[in-house]
């Protein structure tokens, strides 16, 4: 079972001739997507290679400095795309600041909780575990928390009437909101409840795939994957529910109103 | 002393705007489009954030919790909203409505679904839902926009029963006969302020 089979770099080019044959398909067919099925497969590659030197030299180093700066950047881009998948944003620092911020808060507490009590490697921060499984974690934690606040946002904006028309009746900030939040509560959860309901029947998941390809036990394999669709499922409700929270105290006020004010025009 | 008492109310948009309600007056207020009725009417209500003061009674609205100060000032805007599926899920379940919707000739109207209301019904419903819990002031955004020229009537009655009863209503209309059957004093608005001139009879 312990068989790991190196790729050569042959493997790869032959391992591309399908996509070749699909861009000769392209062209006889004038589909026009040659162009862009050659470019994004160029974009992986490069791309695949780089991370692949950069996380060669952060293990080589073993530094916990490295390490951080490493996550940083993964925190930054996924902060990045939070921002960009929302359709209504919160105004200034916040837009960008508060999805980050909830994604950093659940995204960091399960990975170090993981990498100190279930995991236990030595360092425990070490980076060969640390940075494989925050980006895992870091990456479904950032769907569901754009998924949670581009649809509260945009509940919030167009239930306005509705929303009002309870606080003139005297409910409260958080009475008046309940629909809209729920809904958006629903949305972040719906991936990761849909993705573990499915997973093993319809799909192998990849890190499994990629553990029994290099050769470890079905059994390890899964063992592990379960450990991280469960961190995985554990750090999205976290974050989701810290940023609809947060961004309800943020688009509503103590005089219990709903500032909308507070969010900014859509992408046109 | 008046039962609603406004003093140097201002927000970003409007202001500063000072005037009094006595218990019991209907006092209303004309003006175009965009000269800030509405705006006027949310931040007494404390929907929009203002300064200055608003008083009912010997209440100031800076000293109770505004779902508290909502309920003694009810405000009805132009538009309103629904949140449930029925009529009845929107008044507390405690409420007995027979009496005010059968004046509005609504009777009946809880059974039914807000999605098959009408403008002109849910305009009414919007006025009986702020009256279940009889507030000492009541705003009226423009209550009989879209209504016929019998449920205008209708809900003329029901106005003039409020102020008879002692609440204090601010009326927001675009029809100057209204504002003369309902009301002995009238206020302009223009560019956000009271027109000062303008105060008198309608």
């Amino acid at each position: 079972m312990n068989s790991y089979i190196s790729l050569t770099t042959a493997d790869l080019l032959l391992a591309s001739i399908f996509l070749g044959m699909n861009a000769a398909f392209s062209i006889l067919l004038s589909l026009r997507l040659e162009r862009q099925l050659i470019v994004s497969a160029a974009r992986m590659i490069t791309q695949l290679f780089l991370v692949g030197l950069v996380l060669k030299t952060i293990f080589t180093h073993s530094s916990l400095w490295l390490t951080v700066l490493a996550a940083a950047v993964m925190v930054t881009f996924a902060a990045r795309e939070i921002w960009a998948r929302q359709d209504r944003r919160l105004r200034g620092l916040w837009g960008i600041g508060l999805g980050g911020t909830s994604m950093l808060l659940a995204g960091t507490i399960v990975t170090v909780f993981a990498l100190t009590t279930q995991i236990q490697p030595t360092p425990w921060w070490s980076p060969q575990f640390a940075l494989p499984l925050f980006g895992m974690i870091l990456g479904n934690t950032m769907t569901g928390v754009s998924l949670g606040l581009d649809t509260l946002h945009t509940a919030l904006y167009r239930e306005r009437a509705a929303i009002e028309a309870r606080l003139l009746l005297g409910s409260t900030r958080w009475e008046a909101v309940s629909a809209a939040h729920q809904r958006a509560l629903r949305s972040g959860f719906t991936p990761i409840i849909n993705s573990m309901a499915a997973t093993g029947v319809v799909s192998l998941p990849g890190m499994m795939t990629g553990q029994i390809l290099s050769g470890v036990d079905p059994q390890e394999a899964v063992k592990y994957q379960i450990l991280i669709t469960l961190l995985i499922g554990g750090a999205t409700g976290l974050g989701v529910l810290a940023a609809t929270f947060a961004s309800v105290w943020r688009l509503t006020d103590n005089r219990e109103r709903l500032r909308l004010d507070r969010l900014a025009a859509p992408r046109t | 002393m008046p039962a609603l008492r406004i003093k140097k109310l201002a927000t970003k948009l409007i202001g500063p705007i000072s005037f009094d309600i006595a218990a019991g007056e209907c006092l209303a207020l004309m003006g175009a489009s965009g000269a800030g009725k509405s705006l006027l009417l949310r931040a007494i209500v404390d929907l929009d954030p203002s300064s200055g003061s608003v008083m009912v009674g010997a209440h100031a609205r800076d000293d109770m919790p505004a779902s508290e100060w909502r309920q003694r000032v009810a405000l009805v805007p132009a538009e309103s909203g629904w949140w449930a599926d029925r009529v009845r899920d929107h008044f507390p379940a405690t409420f007995d409505a027979t009496e005010l919707t059968g004046k509005l000739g609504l009777a009946g109207s809880f059974e039914w679904e807000v999605g098959r209301l009408s403008s002109g019904e849910r305009q009414r419903l919007a006025l009986v839902r702020a009256l279940c819990r009889w507030p000492e002031a009541l705003l009226l955004d423009e209550p009989t926009a879209s209504l016929d020229e019998h449920a205008t009537g209708l809900v003329e009655d029901l106005i003039r029963e409020c102020c008879g009863k002692g609440m204090a209503l601010l009326l927001v209309t675009h029809d100057r006969r209204q504002a003369e059957r309902l009301a002995k004093r009238l206020l302009r608005m223009r560019d956000g302020r009271i027109d000062q001139t303008s105060e008198g009879a309608p």
